[in-house]
């Protein structure tokens, strides 16, 4: 374990569903992390905080195995994700939901949403994902571009709830939309983990991330700076502003 | 007997029916190029090369193996699919990352190789091949002769075509192959081994090039040729239709053939450069062709 990792770890080691350790990624010639480590224990919400550019979109592509050149280790409930492709670290019960959305003009809302094929027991029934987000209930044989961003970011979400992933990687899930919307997806994310989801989560917007995290991870440069307890959060108001520059 | 336009009607309907039968070919043809470009972003140049491979693969089975052409119509598809496999595997896999050009200049080497090969053991002349038993005879519809084998092909192909368009644009198989049409990357970290549905989308539109060639056997001799004649006409149909469209390759492919076949009836000269010509017009106004998404 590197030295930042011991700083960094915090009393959930034991029991890490998903352990990532020294990890370098690239991007063709341009080396984009620089040896990440943080790790999330089973049930926990955890962001990646950190500016443009600080290598936490990348991570959840490495993690995902979305970008394929990558070093160090990646550990997701015991099993080692370097050297696996995409489609098998999913299979193992990772849901991603990437910053673009990814909601593809071709299929209907409805076909979208059944898209991911289930790769554990244990998913969400359709009639909790209707219930958790009506609005899609009466747009399935929209296109799923049609939906307008709020109800786009709410179909991919809900399309990784279905598969029995038990840790899902959010990428900016509340980027460009209306406040109103960002609450939704607030409560959302809160009743996703008091179902047991494990959730990580990238974020600009820290004031929606401290309202549902249990800590947060502070990037820089392409490694983890800092963590902070989100009871932690108020004290340390002038650290974490001075961090991301706000 | 009656007159249409001062046609009489058995030329008239009698180049319908040849329009219908090319249709059938432009169809089959455009529609797997159309498959595999959609997933594979290649232009398959090999296309008509394999469609050759495909009718001669039904010779050689008939001449060396004893088996007709049921047995073919079945088994060549199979071969040549397989066939269009290791050539993915070996060979088009390392071009997807490269522009679209690269993947045109190696499956257009690939069927120059192909067909010098058939070229050099068979020449240029046709090998024969007979219509099936059952097929034999025709129809005498009053106003024509319409002969059976040539009903069987546009039946068959119809339903071909039919059958791709149901499973791409109404199965679940079909929405993985859409949605990996448009990202890929997406579709794999939601745990579907793409490049796998990749390598079987190519033996599939590979595969139809060779059930196009089967069925063309009868018709046509089974020559080296045979495939370099149609391919250029094929991807004229392509470009009318819109790169990648499958409804639009399917309709454009039968109704270009019609039109070609109208053309020979009310104004010979142009029948060999019209579908050309519409495909100008349509470049011109339309460049994304007639069913084609912009990018």
């Amino acid at each position: 374990m590197t030295d930042a990792a011991a700083r960094l770890t915090p009393e959930v080691e034991a029991d890490a569903l998903l352990a990532v350790r020294g990890l370098h990624a690239w991007y063709g010639e341009s080396h984009v992390l620089h040896g990440v480590d943080f790790e999330i224990g089973s049930g926990e919400v955890v962001t990646l905080l950190g500016r443009n550019g600080a290598g936490k979109t990348t991570t959840l592509k490495s993690i995902m195995g979305i970008i394929d050149a990558r070093k160090g280790s990646i550990r997701f409930d015991g099993t080692e994700l370097i050297g696996l492709p995409s489609n098998r670290i999913a299979r193992l019960g990772l849901g991603f939901v990437p910053e673009e959305r990814g909601i593809f003009a071709s299929l209907s809302v409805e076909e979208n949403l059944l898209l991911p094929p289930e790769v554990r027991p244990g998913g969400l029934s359709l009639e909790t994902i209707y219930e958790l987000f009506p609005n899609l209930r009466e747009r399935l044989y929209s296109q799923g571009t049609k939906l307008s961003g709020g109800e786009q970011q709410m179909l991919a979400i809900a399309r990784i709830l279905r598969t029995g992933a038990r840790l899902l990687l959010l990428d900016e899930p509340t980027e460009g939309l209306a406040p109103v919307i960002v609450q939704q997806i607030g409560r959302t994310i809160r009743r996703l983990k008091e179902q047991g989801f494990t959730i990580l989560l990238v974020e600009q917007n820290f004031h929606f991330a401290a309202t549902i995290a249990d800590r947060h991870y502070i990037m820089e440069h392409g490694r983890v700076v800092d963590m902070m307890a989100d009871a932690d959060l108020s004290a340390r108001q002038a650290e974490l502003q001075a961090y991301l520059g706000v | 007997m009656f007159e249409l336009l001062g046609i009489p009607p058995q030329a008239l309907f009698g180049q319908i029916m040849l329009g219908l039968i090319n249709g059938a070919f432009y169809a089959m043809l455009s529609l797997g190029l159309a498959v595999i470009f959609g997933l594979l972003n290649i232009i398959n140049f090999a296309h008509g090369a394999l469609y050759m491979v495909g009718a001669f693969t039904a010779w050689f089975l008939l001449q060396y193996l004893g088996i007709g052409y049921w047995g073919a119509l079945l088994l060549a598809p199979i071969l040549v699919g397989a066939f269009g496999v290791v050539i993915e595997r070996t060979m088009l896999r390392h071009l997807y990352k490269l522009d679209h050009l690269y993947g045109l200049l190696l499956t257009f080497g690939l069927a120059l190789v192909i067909q010098g090969l058939f070229q050099n053991k068979f020449g240029s002349s046709g090998q024969p091949y007979a219509i099936p038993s059952v097929l034999q005879g025709g129809q005498n519809l009053g106003f024509m002769f319409f002969p059976n084998y040539r009903a069987w092909v546009v039946v068959a192909s119809l339903g071909m075509c039919l059958a791709t368009w149901y499973v791409i644009e109404r199965t679940k198989l079909g929405s993985y192959l859409r949605a990996a049409t448009e990202n890929p990357t997406l579709v794999q970290a939601f745990g579907i081994n793409v490049p796998r549905m990749i390598m079987l989308t190519y033996g599939f539109g590979v595969g139809l090039a060779a059930f196009a060639g089967v069925l063309a056997a009868p018709i046509y001799q089974v020559s080296p040729l045979m495939g370099a004649d149609l391919i250029i006409v094929v991807f004229a149909v392509v470009v009318i239709g819109g790169m990648g469209s499958i409804l639009g390759s399917i309709i454009t492919g039968f109704t270009l053939g019609i039109v070609e076949g109208l053309t020979k009836v009310f104004y010979p000269e142009a029948s060999n450069i019209v579908i050309f010509v519409i495909m100008a017009i349509v470049l011109l106004l339309k460049p994304a062709g007639l069913f084609g998404r912009t990018a």
